[in-house]
């Protein structure tokens, strides 16, 4: 796998990013010898994140000097390089603006729609680069900010894209947190500080882990099988089930993954979750690693949230240095440790089988199941890979019981559950509230007007709600008999007069962009379904349009290899059904 | 030579409905596997019977009894009472779907001959998405006189990539890089093979199901328009360089060879050559005779066989 091309050397800026990163050469590479010691190859992004972060993009010099430290093929290094919108493999300015264009931010009138191109900012160059949904949508419109080098930082910011390059620095106001019920994921979140240990201690916090490792693996596996508890990525898996099969595991290296990567449009509960009250989720991942005997955690953060990565990194840090992570956690004897992994800039990361691949230094793509990730997941071992909120779920219900936690919501979906609501409401914000919550009462909550134009539940994965359907109750088996979907908890609200169909276009285009390219039904799929929607709201539809969109949902949502493909027709079959393609909606004033 | 005698713990039988018929097959065989067995065909095109199957191509999926979605037969491993349909509606739409798309993005005017067919008998129509519809669009990439990587014709079966890598040949020269339709075999920054880590074992030709990679010999007949099947013969040899014996076939019209490859059950070879017994082969025409002997036009090294 040694390629003959003198790539030449990297500069010295280059070494000492490298350096830092992964290690000299010299101490790493013994080509005496065959075998050399453990694979490193999960060091990839790490170490193209600190090229991008330190140099502003990946030389073809030090991606070859990378791969000699890593023993990694080049091209396999390059294609994992330009999977990730985040990471460039082309020189350029060593500022880069994503300015968000997704569905929250471009109905926000501040809004400016991005070029692709290349500005100016106090005379530095500036690549503005649109970008799908940057979480944000609670402070629309966004922007994300990249600035390469050694005194480099990334940060999110809001409004006008010249102040949002001049936010570096500016404390970002932290997403409004409403609870109608008990404020079981929230009630710390601007209570406690995120920073302080001995604040989550006295607002509650480590006394589930302290039960936990009272009552022993067993008894957990049976209060989280008891609680009904179902995960909240979108799938709605029942957790016990998962974390019974890995604890059954015969294989005794096992992991915990938590799956921060939220990039659904329209959703960012998860990051109100990790900013707001990150030693929860040290906490409860640490409560699985104990109770399935796992020894070592994950937690993929998508690269778009620098202050969740920063706040959870620094909770993991103080929960180590408190003895509560480590070889012998809470003096229990047992070893379970966190580390911080960072995404690039791909939605399809946030497929489980993607992610593992993504932090194993592969490209993102999703892994064919069966087999599934509790008998071979991340390393090709036993994995509970479990969402931000579901895992917050945890100490819940070992602290208020199973029974307690079961009170709340309904038989089949218990507890409480987050939305992420935003768009064209008074009150855009996270909010806590017990499932079976009528939609129309989630909407008033947060200020939606009594008739809007339309309301997009589950995010660009999700369906467009019918007018009739407000009186819906938020749970699982409701909205699946309806014909809807919880999807990650989303719920976009957009006001009369918006143009429906540039939402419906937009989603098209997400999926076109974000697919990652395996199968074929998906690669080509979301190209032709775009298409056709360009097509039919441009008045040039083509003869047999409407088929050919049938034709393209049935192959992607039946052949796909993963859930992208599956749902990737899902809001536009469900705007075509409601009549929402061509006109602007109807409905209230907005 | 007698019959293989198989060695290894027997596997256990399990019993699956392909069809409405009963089909026994030894655990750990693939739905594509026992309706291969069955003569029942299931069309693929990333699937191959020397590389580990990525089922990217989607164009196996057969319906599965209680699966939620179509399901790949090529990489999807039967288990007891599993019932499977091959030929229903949403099976043939899918299929149908799938070549189309490809049909509708790349030049598949190349393609195997079985391809060729499914086109035909799916009843695709990749026109209908239109004159204006995004393609591949990548250039020819005619660099030297081994291969030709024509990379509009690429369906992103990653049987390349799997040859070039852990399936055959551990060079790792190439590896799909970018995202979605932008997706493309790529070396690392898109340098020439010869600055890569290619080998020019021509693996990576051995398995392309539609002539993106070929001999260059070969695509310069097609390009003239000469090609022509009926004045073409193929002879089964031994590899002359070394003593592993791997069988080459060696494809000729007019007494020209324009493509090698080796078969795929072959036991030594699997289908996988390297530089000599894929490339090696100008001294058979004897072109340069006039000239220094048997110099590699490539090269320009003397690629003859040890005498």
């Amino acid at each position: 796998m040694e390629s003959r091309s003198s790539a030449g050397a990297p500069t010295p800026a280059e070494e000492r990013v490298l350096d830092a990163a992964v290690g000299h050469s010299h101490d790493t590479v013994d080509s005496r010898v065959a075998r050399r010691g453990p694979d490193r190859r999960h060091l990839l992004l790490p170490a193209l994140h600190t090229l991008q972060d330190g140099v502003g993009w990946i030389s073809p010099e030090a991606l070859a000097e990378l791969c000699t430290r890593l023993e990694v093929p080049r091209a396999e290094a390059f294609g994992v390089a330009t999977f990730y919108a985040l990471l460039r493999t082309e020189e350029g300015p060593r500022t880069v603006a994503h300015v968000c264009d997704d569905i929250a931010c471009r109905i926000h009138p501040d809004y400016r729609a991005p070029a692709g191109h290349t500005g100016h900012q106090d005379g530095v160059p500036v690549g503005v680069h649109p970008s799908p949904c940057l979480g944000q949508c609670d402070r629309a419109p966004a922007v994300f900010v990249q600035r390469a080098g050694p005194d480099g930082a990334r940060w999110t910011a809001t409004g006008s894209l010249a102040g949002a390059l001049e936010g570096e620095g500016a404390t970002e106001p932290a997403p409004r947190v409403v609870s109608a019920g008990p404020a079981w994921l929230t009630g710390r979140i601007g209570v406690a500080d995120p920073a302080s240990l001995e604040e989550y201690r006295a607002h509650g916090g480590y006394r589930a882990l302290r039960i936990a490792l009272e009552m022993g693996p067993e008894a957990v596996l049976r209060e989280i099988a008891d609680s009904g508890l179902r995960g909240r990525g979108g799938a709605a898996f029942p957790t016990g089930v998962k974390w019974r099969a890995v604890a059954a595991s015969a294989r005794r290296e096992r992991y915990i993954v938590c799956n921060a990567d939220e990039s659904e449009p329209g959703t960012f509960k998860d990051r109100a979750l990790l900013e707001g009250d990150p030693f929860a989720l040290v906490e409860s991942m640490t409560i699985a690693g104990v109770t399935v005997g796992a020894s070592k955690g994950y937690v993929y953060i998508r690269g778009e949230y620098p202050t969740a990565e920063d706040r959870i990194a620094a909770a993991i840090d103080r929960a180590r240095h408190g003895g509560l992570l480590g070889a012998d956690v809470a003096g229990s004897g047992l070893r379970f440790d966190i580390e911080v992994r960072r995404g690039a800039g791909a939605y399809i990361c946030g497929e489980e089988t993607a992610l593992f691949n993504s932090l194993e230094g592969y490209r993102g793509e999703p892994r064919s199941k069966p087999p599934f990730p509790t008998e071979v997941g991340l390393f090709g071992r036993p994995t509970v890979v479990n969402n931000v909120e579901t895992l917050h779920n945890v100490p819940v219900i070992l602290t208020a019981g199973a029974a307690a936690f079961r009170a709340v919501g309904t038989a089949e979906s218990p507890g409480t559950k987050l939305f992420s609501v935003a768009g064209d409401v008074n009150r855009a914000g996270v909010y806590e509230v017990p499932f079976g919550t009528r939609l129309d009462e989630l909407l008033a909550l947060a200020g939606a007007p009594d008739s809007p134009g339309a309301v997009l539940l589950g995010g660009a994965a999700g369906v467009f709600v019918s007018p009739g359907a407000g009186d819906v109750p938020l749970t699982f088996e409701d909205v699946g008999a309806a014909d809807l979907t919880l999807g990650s908890g989303a719920v976009t609200v957009f006001g009369g007069g918006t143009d429906i169909g540039d939402i419906v276009e937009r989603i098209t285009a997400f999926f076109r962009d974000e697919s990652c390219g395996q199968c074929v039904p998906c690669r080509v799929g979301t190209v032709r379904q775009n298409e056709t929607i360009v097509r039919l709201r441009a008045g040039s539809a083509l003869q047999g349009d409407d088929d050919l969109l049938d034709d393209l949902a049935a192959v992607m949502s039946d052949a796909s290899i993963c859930g992208l493909g599956h749902t990737a027709a899902s809001a536009v079959g469900s705007a075509l059904r409601l009549g929402l393609l061509n006109g602007v909606a109807g409905g209230g004033s907005g | 030579m007698s019959a293989p005698v198989p060695v290894g713990i027997p596997r256990r039988k399990v019993t699956v409905r392909i069809d409405g018929a009963e089909r026994t097959a030894p655990e750990g065989s693939t739905i594509l596997d026992v309706c291969r067995d069955a003569g029942v065909e299931v069309p693929t095109i990333c699937w191959a019977p020397t590389i580990t199957p990525v089922n990217a191509c989607r164009v196996c999926v057969v319906e599965l009894e209680g699966s939620r979605t179509l399901v790949p037969a090529c990489s999807r491993r039967v288990a007891e009472g599993m019932e499977v349909r091959t030929g229903s509606d949403r099976v043939r739409r899918s299929r149908r779907m799938v070549l189309e798309l490809l049909a509708s993005s790349v030049d598949l005017s190349r393609a195997e001959v079985n391809i060729l067919r499914w086109l035909e008998e799916y009843g695709t129509d990749p026109e209908r998405h239109g004159a204006d519809r995004r393609r591949v669009a990548e250039p020819v990439r005619r660099h030297d006189e081994l291969y030709v990587r024509d990379y509009d014709r690429c369906v992103l079966c990653y049987k390349c990539v799997d040859a070039c890598g852990t399936e055959a040949q551990y060079t790792f020269a190439i590896a799909v890089a970018g995202r979605g339709f932008d997706a493309r075999i790529s070396t690392e920054h898109d340098v020439e093979l010869p600055e890569s880590a290619c080998v020019y074992c021509g693996n990576c030709i051995g398995v392309c199901p539609t002539g993106a990679l070929i001999f260059t010999r070969e695509f310069d007949l097609r390009e003239s328009g000469r090609f022509d099947p009926e004045a073409q013969s193929m002879t089964t040899t031994v590899c002359p360089y070394c003593g592993v014996g791997c069988n080459l076939e060696l494809h000729t019209q007019d007494n020209e060879i324009f493509r090698v490859t080796s078969p795929d059950d072959h036991e030594v070879t699997s289908g996988h050559l390297c530089i000599k017994g894929r490339f090696g082969f100008e001294y058979a025409g004897g072109r340069r005779r006039g000239g220094r002997a048997g110099t590699d036009a490539a090269t320009g090294r003397d690629p003859s066989p040890p005498a």
